[in-house]
């Protein structure tokens, strides 16, 4: 028979060590993010962020990778953006539950689980090669899409499921056809949670790397890509460049620093946007 | 289902106005089995060529990878142990870290806290993994060198643990879904027992919450697998087998990642590279069924 | 034809082909510019029966219909019938208040719109009359661009009706309309289906019988999915023919 006491002991114990476990994983993005931001912020100038990078890129700014990695970001939407949602609406008001439905979930979820390396590879040798696009923002835009295709297919479907039946009832008493429903009521009422899922989704995707590495992200290029058969250069690969591959690491040290400020400041912030957008959307329900 | 029967009404009310629409979006709904397809034909297609040049068997039992060299050898095992070494070790790390943050979300965080925790969660797993890598590289190596007096603190066991941070709010997240799924009545029923809370959750959530937990592991694990800025820059990139956590390691991703660029197309070393992308790709699709076949198991019962 | 707008000939419902009849041999007439009401305990079937009258049912998947529904002499599940053009002659309002997330103009509008209206100063003509026919033009004149959702309960039950009014139907079917209102709103709602008669032929489902005797010409008891007794409401509430259907107005079960 164990006593009073030592149960005691072990409830109180274990809820410390799991107070613990919050406590430092808090505490690594909190040391993370401070770290960061306190040997970044002394880089963080107007002209870093207006000028391009000079001199083999140990002075200078970084306003090429930034403009890079926005029209990446563009592209892939473009290409993300309405495979998503049309898949959702095929899952959600179409399908019916058959063989080809059944092989859709299974490819849309194998391709959530393809390594993103993997989806470098295979955007080298399909559309680099394959179709004929070449090392270009073409090129890794699609890739990204890639990556981004199965969880905006995620995100639009819970929007599309949490539209009541109700509204689909009243349009369809009121003589709409499915079509309709779908495009005037369905789909306006699912659009700002289908939104929020996208700009979180875009928060994952302007962080990615191995994904456009040989698709189209390069080491150095003197302006900005003025159509999608450039090459450009992308923040997060611009930060791997420098810490890895620069000769002069010590002296690129500061734009090191403020490179990845930069590239927070883009990812969380505009991953920050989707999380308050969607707590505000969450409490209006 | 009322979803299904929706679409056979319009599918009897044969109309253009609804055809077209329907037509277009199932054309691109199925845009998804096409890359799926793709995926795995180009893999294949440019990955199996190097077998022509290697047997199977020099590839998965040579420990020696000198794709540059001449002659050029293409063992693959130390890439593959380091793969395997790098995800265990950060399993390890980060599945009993894991379960214990959402143990504490679900069960001990008081509900003004915890959408912070929560938050603060789903940021960590927004943080590019090449800031990761950085951190890994500026901080905790030279950390580590100094402290345990290694030749270089870019080795394994720095790249598990950042590797562990990464995956950790994929499994605290999806773990935590399925505690909250244990329903109040549960936890009500052990706690008019007279059980205390650590009993609670030990003996009635984690069980009840088992499989959704086990399953939440090895999603963590199959981003693990396929995770390649975080091992590029932290692990040390030595293609030799690991004896200890601190000797530095070549994983499979990072190997691709840091070869492709500098392979001509169509070479033995480009195919060698597609070949570990199927390697890769199957690993995760066995793991991908692992959980489907959990889940399923799950919904029946 | 002996006056019946609507007409159920030995109608029965199953769910799915093996599934029990949820509607049994039902046959019962609605008479033009009537009100019929439809009551019964809950589970008897008259919302089913009301959805089978604008073919909602169909939605639910290997639904299986028998007999017939004659809409002024045709019959509505004949193979030729287009669904959408039947619905908007026999519109409908639903148990709990549904407008959509728009504007309440935008509501109003939909179904105009979904033909193809594109004419603003028609659009605004139709909107301000079927408000005005729904008695919430007075409330809502200043305020028809503000959303749907922000007008009370009974409110928002009045713009359904306005709703579905705005594409001119001939029948509206009621489901249970003022189960999820408060009783001031449940007045007004009665008053206007009162009204709305002169228009239109009302068939409400309800399970108030109060409400039943205050706005019906006609009422229909259902049983068990079978139809007990129908006839003038003021006969089926003073002189029942059935012992059942005594039963339970006089509040001895349901």
């Amino acid at each position: 028979m164990k006593t009073h006491f030592m149960r005691k002991t072990a409830d109180l114990t274990a809820t410390a060590a799991l107070c613990c476990c919050m406590a430092i994983s808090t505490a690594i993005l909190g040391a993370s993010l401070a770290f960061l931001t306190s040997k970044g912020w002394g880089a963080l100038t107007w002209e870093f962020i207006t000028e391009p990078p000079r001199a083999g890129m140990t002075e200078g700014g970084i306003v090429t990778p930034i403009v890079g990695s926005v029209q990446l970001i563009a592209v892939s939407m473009a290409f993300a953006f309405p495979v998503g949602i049309l898949t959702a609406i095929y899952f959600n008001e179409y399908a019916a539950d058959g063989t080809l439905t059944r092989l859709l979930r299974l490819a849309i979820r194998s391709l959530a689980s393809v390594p993103s390396v993997v989806l470098g590879l295979f955007g080298f040798a399909f559309f680099c090669s394959f179709l004929r696009f070449g090392v270009s923002l073409l090129s890794a835009g699609l890739t990204l899409g890639c990556l981004a295709i199965p969880t905006l297919i995620t995100a639009a479907e819970t929007a599309l499921q949490n539209v009541p039946q109700d509204f689909r009832d009243a349009s369809y008493a009121l003589g709409a056809t499915q079509w309709q429903t779908i495009y005037r009521v369905v789909l306006p009422s699912a659009l700002p949670s289908i939104i929020t899922g996208g700009i979180l989704c875009v928060g994952r995707v302007a962080g990615e790397t191995a994904p456009i590495m040989f698709t189209g992200a390069v080491y150095f290029s003197p302006g900005f890509a003025s159509s999608i058969f450039d090459t450009v250069m992308a923040l997060p690969y611009h930060i791997y460049v420098l810490a890895t591959a620069g000769t002069q690491i010590d002296k690129t040290g500061p734009i090191q620093y403020g490179t990845i400020l930069v590239l927070l400041a883009l990812t969380l912030g505009i991953s920050m946007t989707g999380i308050v957008a969607r707590s505000h959307m969450r409490k209006k329900l | 289902m009322p979803k299904s029967a929706y679409g056979k009404m319009a599918a009897s009310g044969a109309r253009w106005s609804e055809k077209a629409p329907r037509g277009i979006v199932t054309a691109a709904a199925l845009s998804g089995i096409w890359l799926m397809g793709f995926i795995i034909l180009f893999l294949i297609k440019e990955g199996m060529p190097i077998l022509s040049e290697v047997s199977i068997l020099d590839i998965a039992s040579g420990n020696r990878w000198y794709p540059v060299s001449s002659p050029p050898r293409y063992g693959m095992l130390p890439l593959f142990a380091g793969s395997c070494a790098v995800t265990l070790l950060s399993c390890v790390i980060a599945i009993p870290f894991g379960t214990a943050v959402a143990l504490f979300i679900s069960d001990v965080c008081p509900e003004r806290a915890r959408e912070f925790c929560k938050v603060s969660l789903e940021i960590l797993g927004f943080l590019p993994s090449v800031v990761l890598g950085f951190l890994g590289m500026v901080v905790l190596a030279p950390w580590m060198q100094a402290k345990f007096e290694l030749l270089s603190g870019l080795n394994m066991l720095n790249a598990s643990f950042l590797l562990g941070v990464m995956i950790l709010p994929t499994i605290a997240t999806l773990s935590e879904d399925s505690l909250r799924a244990v329903s109040q009545s549960l936890r009500d029923a052990s706690y008019a027992l007279g059980a205390t809370r650590f009993e609670t959750m030990f003996k009635v959530v984690l069980p009840c919450a088992s499989r959704g937990i086990v399953s939440a592991a090895i999603l963590g694990m199959m981003r693990s697998v396929g995770e390649t800025m975080v091992v590029l820059m932290a692990s040390g990139g030595a293609a030799l087998i690991p004896r200890f956590i601190t000797d530095p390691v070549r994983p499979l991703t990072s190997t691709i990642a840091a070869e492709m660029g500098e392979t001509p197309v169509g070479s033995p070393h480009y195919h060698a590279l597609f070949f570990m992308g199927c390697l890769l790709m199957l690993f995760t699709c066995l793991l991908n069924m692992l959980v489907m076949k959990i889940e399923s198991a799950r919904r029946a019962k | 034809m002996d006056g019946a707008k609507l007409k159920t000939e030995s109608l029965s419902m199953a769910y799915s082909a093996n599934a029990p009849y949820a509607l049994k041999d039902i046959s019962v007439d609605v008479a033009e510019n009537s009100v019929m009401a439809f009551i019964g305990p809950s589970g008897c079937g008259k919302s089913t029966f009301l959805r089978c009258l604008n073919r909602m049912n169909d939605f639910v998947g290997g639904v299986r219909v028998e007999g017939r529904v004659l809409l002024d002499g045709s019959d509505i599940y004949a193979p030729e019938v287009d669904v959408t053009a039947l619905r908007r002659k026999v519109g409908m309002v639903f148990q709990r208040p549904n407008p959509f997330p728009f504007s309440i103009r935008e509501n109003v509008a939909y179904g105009q719109k979904l033909l193809g209206e594109r004419n603003k100063s028609r659009l605004d003509e139709i909107v301000e009359s079927s408000l005005s026919s729904a008695g919430l033009w007075e409330e809502v004149r200043d305020r028809l661009n503000e959303p749907a959702v922000s007008l009370s309960g009974g409110q928002q039950q009045r713009l359904c009706i306005a709703r579905a009014i705005a594409v001119s139907p001939e029948v509206l079917l009621m489901d249970e309309p003022t189960s999820a209102l408060d009783p001031l709103a449940t007045a007004r709602i009665e008053e206007l289906v009162r009204e709305l008669k002169k228009d239109y032929t009302v068939a409400i489902v309800t399970h108030n019988m109060q409400q039943a005797a205050r706005i019906s010409d006609a009422t229909a008891f259902f049983l068990m999915g079978e139809l007990v007794e129908a006839g003038p409401t003021t006969g089926i509430f003073t002189t029942p023919s059935d012992p059942r259907t005594e039963d339970y107005i006089t509040g001895r079960f349901g």
